[in-house]
């Protein structure tokens, strides 16, 4: 469980985060919504701490993060995986290389050990066999996959994914949806998503924060948020033409 | 004040460069890695310029010398002694400053842009020390190597130049060569040549790690690297000079 309290964030005097409240629970996929630059990625960046809060504190199970030093952050972050919006595979390292680096960095495992693990990694995100291919020869989707494997190859407590669909078609971003959902559900992970992506929501929604403005604007879950009535919420979810269509044929059944 | 600024983050990042690795064997590894990229890839370059420097060198020496009053070993001797104590160390840095120095930045400018360096940082990995620190090093190894190559090749490449122009014999340049040898102007070029090799390495990499923006930025940030890296070696040339030669 990630608990957030009263954070708040500034840039050059310009405040973007007010004043957020926010639990991130255990075993769910925690969504954090809403429209671009309206600050879900500088809360997510705040929580992680590669941002600091002017104000505020972050708890990961009970362990203030904001008040640590760097070497007790350290010890928290190993417990983090992070899969970033452009995958941000180290690109002078091969599929495998990727997915091993933590665990050679920070384990003592042996090498037929960080191997096996690897292998299990690749092969939970079915990409088993492609241990030597390098970034550059991998897919858009293939390289969120490796980012997912080099995410879960510490067995991390806490999953943050920066907007894991973006340039991705619509099959592909379910896919890895979906790989999101059952590897949170199967470690009973916190798991914190950003995205606007109506479809993630509906698909992985668990628990879901909308951020507008900088601020908390609502709470709830994939099953609520179709019937919040709230106007930010409403031109949010129903913004396209999709969607607007689908509350139309709900309507006229009802 | 910006410069000010500038000076005081890149004081607060090498604090934070210069730490204990993660694992020493992840920091050895990336050091022969580093002395590759950035040290025996520069040979070809160096060889080069130094041939060619001291060949025009030793000819342009040659062709000012008028006055009968002058020996002939003269030639060898002002070969020799602008090579050690001027071209090999501060040219060659400079040289290095432009291909080493870009290499960095952009390097680690792109690992920043796109979120490798956060990446890193996630995984709870002191990225400047991992990044920065192998970079030092393989420059602390690999320069004084490059500057001695550079100082062999440019007093061969004076020789050849006589040679072929026949405007000295062997004997007479290599006697110049060997006249009032001052073995602390090479203890001066070597301890000038780390300094610069440390100036290169850090300030590239503190232009690249700071990098904001896309790949635009990442370019100016690879020329920003380049000319402030100049600068400082100017700077310290200067310095040093003064410290170690006329005090």
């Amino acid at each position: 469980m990630i608990e957030v309290q009263q954070l708040s964030k500034s840039f050059n005097g310009q405040k973007v985060l007010f004043d957020i409240d926010h639990v991130f629970e255990e075993g769910k996929v925690n969504l954090i919504i809403g429209q671009s630059g309206q600050g879900k990625s500088v809360l997510a960046k705040c929580i992680v701490g590669l941002y600091e809060a002017d104000v505020g504190q972050i708890l990961f199970d009970q362990r203030n993060f904001t008040q640590m030093d760097r070497s007790e952050r350290s010890t928290i972050r190993q417990e983090i995986g992070m899969l970033f919006q452009g995958a941000a595979l180290f690109d002078s390292m091969t599929v495998e290389q990727n997915v091993m680096f933590p665990l050679q960095m920070f384990t003592n495992m042996t090498k037929a050990e960080i191997q096996v693990r690897t292998d299990f990694c690749l092969e939970r995100v079915n990409l088993a066999g492609r241990n030597k291919l390098v970034p550059s020869e991998c897919s858009g989707g293939m390289q969120k996959r490796v980012g997912i494997a080099r995410a879960i190859a510490m067995n991390p407590r806490y999953l943050f994914c920066d907007e894991p669909n973006s340039g991705l078609d619509p099959k592909t971003s379910i896919v890895i949806d979906k790989l999101i959902r059952d590897i949170t559900h199967e470690y009973n992970m916190t798991t914190v998503v950003i995205t606007h992506d109506m479809n993630s929501v509906m698909e992985i929604g668990d628990h879901i924060l909308f951020i507008h403005q900088g601020k908390k604007w609502w709470e709830g879950n994939r099953h609520s948020i179709i019937n919040a009535s709230n106007p930010e919420i409403e031109s949010f979810v129903y913004a396209s033409s999709f969607m607007k269509e689908i509350r139309s044929q709900l309507q006229k059944k009802a | 004040m910006k410069i000010l600024q500038q000076i005081g983050r890149y004081v607060l990042m090498l604090g934070v460069v210069f730490a204990r690795p993660n694992r020493w064997r992840f920091f050895w590894k990336h050091t022969l890695l580093e002395i590759e990229q950035i040290g025996i890839n520069s040979l070809p370059i160096v060889a080069l310029m130094s041939t060619f420097m001291g060949a025009v060198i030793a000819l342009q020496t040659a062709s000012s010398m008028e006055s009968p009053l002058l020996p002939d070993y003269t030639v060898g001797f002002i070969t020799q002694s602008s090579t050690i104590l001027e071209f090999s160390p501060t040219i060659i840095s400079l040289i290095l400053a432009g291909k080493v120095g870009s290499n960095i930045a952009s390097e680690i400018g792109t690992m920043r842009v796109t979120e490798q360096i956060d990446a890193l940082e996630i995984m709870g990995v002191n990225s400047l020390n991992f990044l920065v620190l192998p970079k030092i090093t393989a420059a602390f190894v690999f320069f004084p190597v490059l500057v001695i190559f550079s100082m062999a090749l440019s007093i061969l490449g004076g020789w050849l130049a006589l040679l072929v122009s026949d405007l000295t014999t062997t004997e007479i340049y290599i006697l110049g060569v060997r006249s009032f040898f001052n073995p602390f102007h090479i203890t001066y070029a070597l301890s000038k040549t780390l300094v610069f090799g440390f100036l290169i390495v850090s300030i590239s990499s503190f232009f690249g790690y700071y990098v904001k923006g896309g790949s635009i930025d990442v370019g100016k940030a690879s020329t920003q690297a380049v000319v402030s890296s100049s600068v400082a070696i100017l700077i310290a040339n200067f310095i040093l000079t003064q410290l170690m030669l006329l005090s």
